[in-house]
């Protein structure tokens, strides 16, 4: 029987089926950490307004998204008569759909990963470059003032902040010498634990790329494409029901990309913060549990960016500091300072 | 046929009728998400010639930005399509005698095109194999070692070409309000607003 299976599961259909079931694996858990996260992101938003938040559905409301989730579902789906339909159906399958792709490439674990590519960490910039276009094609093929020109304030945003993210990946990878990531995460594992970690030789671009991050995915205060106050809803305006319920799902499956993305680049990925801990997923899922805690606190503190504001700071600001950073970590690289801190494949550690 | 083959099929099928519908397709704006499409097959047959850094390349700086600008223009022109087509159908003995000189002159190049003696050894930079370098680290060293100042005069050319687009479209306006981003910063916030001390949990009582 053992050898049947073994000799199953080396045949192409075999090696198919692993394939499709560790991908299910995958979205299966992304899309489960998503119910908790909308219901958590509403928790923490009321907390901090004094309000209650959630609290009928289920123990403590938390089964609130997937009654939100099935309401969607069931609802009416309402195409406008000019919109331009195969366009505006396509749209927020598009955002659903990359948000998820970009997870075949994130580790949790020592080799817990679907497909351990060489240039893993362009994988996720491009999958993540490419979702704005689901919003460029809901506001166009929406037909309307609002929607439209919520769709170009959003392309805008999201192609200057990418610049930013971009340049501040390359820092990375320079003191990295891998595109993996599990070898970025390896590369991490040092003597000092916590210390040995990227966000400590890398501290200014930290904190630049959780700006960053929150400006890439159209999160407050820089939920600017959807700013309600000024244009409904943006390029969400004409949507209704189930494709609503796929850019909102997009919206928050790209938010916890960016939180798996802080863990793995500067926070040691599954490595644990105290010599001696084993290392494993766990200390991955907390992390990126506490990214987006912090995700959750800036838009309940932080008012929104003016417009303007936001442009000057994309590219008059965090442009020219990360490209400073990329020479300067590359300056440090090369000639190995503080201990080889900013050249890991040069030390070994 | 393995799986490598059908792939390759699915991409060059996909590519070729996606190129195709650029041209055919009556909305521009459709042209240009088909061309997105064409991008994006062309990077899945990098991908199969075990050149994924290229094809992450492709989409990053083709769909994820040019493509974007593209997409950007053409929404909001307001383009006649009815003028258009009727412009071109003036023109098409024209534009098909330029269509036959240039498949002509492709054709000699096809026949007669030969490499000197020996000129690879002076042109080409033969791929490494896959176990000593990896294909990224070979990009790199092909660039920025071995022809490091043809790479950055070039790229000086297109930064040149950046800055005089930038020049010959820009005018200042003197009729519009501009905001000053230090001025708003520094401004007194004593002056401007009242401070209340608002303790955890009550919330202010008025």
């Amino acid at each position: 029987m053992q050898e049947l299976m073994d000799g199953f599961f080396s045949t192409t259909l075999g090696i198919a089926l692993i394939i499709a079931a560790q991908s299910l694996l995958v979205i299966g858990f992304v899309m489960v950490s998503l119910l908790f996260l909308v219901y958590g992101d509403r928790k923490i938003w009321a907390a901090v307004q004094m309000r209650k938040g959630p609290n009928v559905v289920g123990a403590f409301g938390l089964l609130q998204t997937v009654a939100d989730a099935l309401k969607y579902v069931v609802k009416e789906v309402v195409v406008p008569a000019s919109a331009d339909k195969p366009v505006f159906m396509l749209a927020p399958m598009t955002s659903f759909v990359l948000a998820i792709l970009a997870w075949a490439v994130i580790p949790f674990n020592d080799t817990w990963v679907l497909a351990d590519l060489n240039v893993a960490i362009l994988y996720v910039f491009a999958m993540s470059s490419l979702e704005v276009y689901g919003v460029i094609m809901g506001g166009w093929a929406s037909n309307s003032k609002y929607p439209f020109l919520g769709s170009l304030r959003s392309a805008a945003q999201m192609i200057s902040y990418e610049v930013s993210i971009g340049l501040i990946i390359i820092g990375v990878i320079i003191t990295t010498g891998s595109m993996n990531f599990g070898d970025i995460v390896r590369a991490q594992d040092g003597g000092f634990g916590l210390f040995s970690w990227y966000w400590l030789p890398h501290l200014p671009m930290v904190f630049l790329f959780f700006i960053s991050a929150l400006a890439e995915t159209n999160r407050p205060p820089f939920d600017l494409p959807e700013a309600e106050s000024e244009l409904v809803a943006g390029y969400q305006v004409e949507y209704s029901s189930t494709p609503f319920l796929l850019f909102m799902a997009g919206e928050y499956i790209a938010i916890f990309l960016m939180c798996a993305l802080m863990t793995l680049l500067f926070s040691g990925g599954w490595l644990s913060p105290v010599p001696g801990l084993p290392d494993g997923a766990l200390w991955m899922l907390l992390k990126m549990a506490f990214f987006f805690f912090l995700f959750a606190m800036v838009k309940a503190i932080v008012p929104r960016y003016r417009y303007d504001q936001l442009m000057r700071l994309g590219w008059k600001v965090f442009l020219p500091m990360s490209f400073a950073w990329v020479v300067i970590v590359a300056f440090m690289a090369k000639f190995e300072l503080f201990g080889g801190a900013y050249a890991r494949w040069a030390t070994g550690d | 046929m393995g799986i490598a083959d059908i792939t390759f099929y699915v991409f060059a099928t996909t590519l070729v009728a996606a190129a195709l519908l650029v041209v055919v397709a009556r909305n521009p704006v459709h042209s240009v998400l088909w061309l997105i499409l064409a991008f994006l097959s062309a990077a899945g047959l990098f991908v199969l010639l075990g050149a994924e850094f290229v094809a992450m390349l492709l989409i990053i700086v083709y769909v994820g930005a040019v493509a974007v600008l593209f997409l950007f223009v053409v929404m909001m022109l307001d383009v006649d399509f009815a003028a258009l087509k009727a412009e071109m159908v003036r023109y098409i003995p024209l534009a098909g005698l330029i269509g036959i000189v240039l498949l002509m002159q492709l054709a000699l190049v096809y026949g007669t095109w030969v490499y000197s003696e020996g000129i690879d050894q002076h042109l080409g930079s033969p791929i490494p194999p896959l176990h000593e370098v990896h294909n990224t680290r070979a990009i790199g060293l092909i660039l920025y070692d071995r022809y490091v100042l043809p790479f950055q005069l070039s790229g000086l050319i297109l930064l040149i070409a950046m800055v005089g687009a930038i020049l010959l479209t820009l005018r200042h306006r003197q009729d519009v309000k501009r905001q000053n981003i230090l001025t708003q910063i520094y401004r007194d916030p004593a002056k401007a607003m009242e401070l209340r001390d608002v303790k955890p949990g009550q919330g202010l009582r008025r």
